[in-house]
């Protein structure tokens, strides 16, 4: 608990005034910031901070925006699950992939179940849907259901294909 | 496919239906000669959108399905997950439930790397490897069907707990076949380090070096085999792993050997801990009562599986089914690596690398599609879906119709 609450004050002292650092027991601090302030904090934990293992990224929708979470890990096992949020009608993020190359599919996901995008990734196959998925089409956020499809083409493998 | 000149690449695609391939991925190999100068992998191909029915399901209903997110590792997703919802919902579990967890957990640790190391056998064709580690892993089948009642797929964890206990007969029954299998490990640890041929095959085969691995976020035997010493186990300890006295089993080759030898070494870990957990299991109560609504807050999981770090996230919003349930299954982690270890090889070991992150991609992958008779795609509803399979059974002779109205079960939704 001793290395939890250690990281914990360390970043309430280095980012004053960026939320609450939440330890809800040994080994898991959860912190939510703004996008604004991502890149300077993502730097400062991955770098100095030594929380060098992204364990996965989840996507979740919030309503009107979008919310990622880096899952980061020491490896003495303490973890940071480390949140943020942009909103629905522009969602935009930019890729950790060059710090992370295992971010790659990761951040696909977000791209095809939530529609966020990911600029800076680079080219590759799509990841988990099928290319002729049609667009504007996102399983994972909250309004979306399996009858959504109906009335859609969707298209052969390979062929990208639009509603 | 014939190339016109040396200098000339050749592409190959494996998969996503290939005899080499147990699973549906998708492998496109660039060839220069018999080298492999490029790689890339297709995944999704087995992607049942588990994460989004988990949100329209109970948290019972959630666990059971996470549960066969897998169907070799089935216990560590359903532990990874009832540890996350426990941890969201502030149940402490009873001791002895954390260590028939543990139990099982280790059980089919040793069940899965004797199931790898027969595939691995098959995979360079030294199938005698295949016919005797899949006789042995029986012994391991049956205990887990003698403690669980299931093969596969448990059942053995809910919230708050464990849904059966063990008696002290079935224990004693357990550290008999622990024996066998130990005797039988040490074998295949003669094996591994005396038979040349199988040393030869699998060495310089699949390189990924220490600095590869973390770089590339490999996790389980894969990282371990490039000296990586991690395991969650040990990191990050949970269930009764804290109590239990193991080492964490690394090798430097960073190839198919130095994979084969840490999962051989992890057999034998095993065993020892299954002894320490019947040896210490404490008395008491397997289970406490756990609301059938569960509060906002989110829990993050990690679970050590045989193939490696498994991650579950899960969030509640105060009712009865889950906001968000996130799975990051091992191969995930692993799968990015695997175009790394391919570079330079041969396409001759393409299958023996695979096959060495000992890959699931049903972990993996995570809406039907279904192809209509007219050639059209269209969606079933899951009424649709469930009326077409009783009415195909029907046709070939197998009718549930009577059984169902007898026992009043099966009726749709």
């Amino acid at each position: 608990m001793q290395e939890t609450q250690a990281v914990q004050a360390e970043l309430m002292k280095t980012f004053p005034g960026l939320g609450e650092v939440r330890v809800p027991r040994a080994r898991r601090i959860f912190w939510n910031v703004p996008y604004a302030e991502f890149a300077r904090v993502f730097e400062a934990v991955t770098g100095p901070m030594k929380f060098t293992i992204l364990c996965t990224m989840t996507g979740l929708d919030l309503g009107d925006n979008l919310g990622v979470i880096y899952h980061l890990a020491r490896t003495s096992g303490v973890t940071l699950s480390l949140g943020t949020q942009v909103p629905k009608d522009a969602p935009v993020l930019q890729t950790i992939s060059h710090v992370f190359p295992a971010a790659d599919l990761y951040e696909r996901e977000l791209i095809d179940l939530l529609g966020i995008q990911v600029q800076g990734l680079g080219e590759g196959p799509r990841y988990p849907l099928p290319d002729g998925w049609p667009a504007g089409q996102y399983p994972l956020r909250k309004d979306w259901k399996v009858e959504s499809l109906e009335g859609c083409k969707l298209g052969q493998m390979g062929v990208a294909d639009g509603k | 496919m014939v190339s016109k000149s040396r200098s000339e690449n050749v592409q190959i695609p494996i998969g996503p239906q290939h005899p080499a391939l147990k699973e549906p991925e998708s492998f496109l190999i660039t060839l220069q000669g018999e080298r492999i100068t490029k790689s890339g992998v297709r995944l999704g191909y087995n992607h049942r959108g588990i994460e989004k029915a988990c949100e329209q399901r109970t948290y019972i209903q959630a666990m059971y399905l996470i549960e066969r997110v897998c169907g070799i590792c089935s216990h560590s997703h359903s532990t990874a997950f009832v540890q996350a919802v426990e941890e969201v919902a502030g149940l402490q579990i009873p001791r002895r439930a954390s260590y028939i967890r543990t139990l099982i957990g280790e059980l089919e640790r040793v069940h899965s790397h004797l199931l790898w190391l027969g595939v691995a056998g098959h995979e360079i064709g030294f199938d005698t490897l295949l016919m005797y580690t899949w006789r042995d892993r029986e012994v391991v089948m049956d205990l887990l069907a003698l403690l669980t009642g299931n093969r596969v797929n448990y059942g053995i964890n809910t919230f708050g707990g464990v849904r059966r206990d063990v008696d002290a007969a079935q224990m004693e029954q357990v550290l008999k076949g622990v024996d066998i299998l130990e005797e039988r490990t040490k074998y295949y640890i003669t094996v591994a380090t005396d038979e040349v041929t199988l040393i030869n095959r699998l060495s310089n085969v699949g390189k990924l070096a220490h600095d590869d691995a973390v770089r590339l976020g490999a996790v389980g035997p894969t990282a371990r085999a490039a000296g990586v010493a991690r395991d969650i186990r040990k990191d990050d300890p949970y269930a009764a792993y804290a109590d239990l006295d193991f080492n964490v089993v690394t090798a430097t080759q960073a190839d198919v050997y130095g994979r084969t030898l840490v999962r051989v070494g992890e057999l034998l870990e095993s065993c020892k801990m299954i002894r320490q957990i019947i040896k210490n299991m404490p008395d008491g109560p397997v289970t406490v009562k756990a609301p059938r609504k569960v509060q906002a807050g989110e829990a993050f999981s990690r679970y050590e599986a045989p193939r490696g770090e498994d991650v579950h996230y899960v969030r509640g919003n105060g009712s009865d089914k889950p906001e968000r349930v996130k799975v990051r299954a091992p191969t995930m982690a692993n799968v990015q690596a695997v175009a790394h270890m391919l570079q330079d090889g041969y396409l001759a070991d393409v299958p023996i690398v695979i096959a060495a992150i000992d890959p699931c991609f049903s972990c993996t992958d995570r809406l039907i599609g279904v192809a209509r008779e007219s050639g059209g795609r269209g969606i079933m509803t899951w009424e649709q879906a469930r009326q077409a399979g009783i009415e195909w059974h029907r046709a070939r002779g197998i009718d549930f119709t009577r059984l169902n109205e007898t026992f009043r079960c099966g009726e749709p939704r």
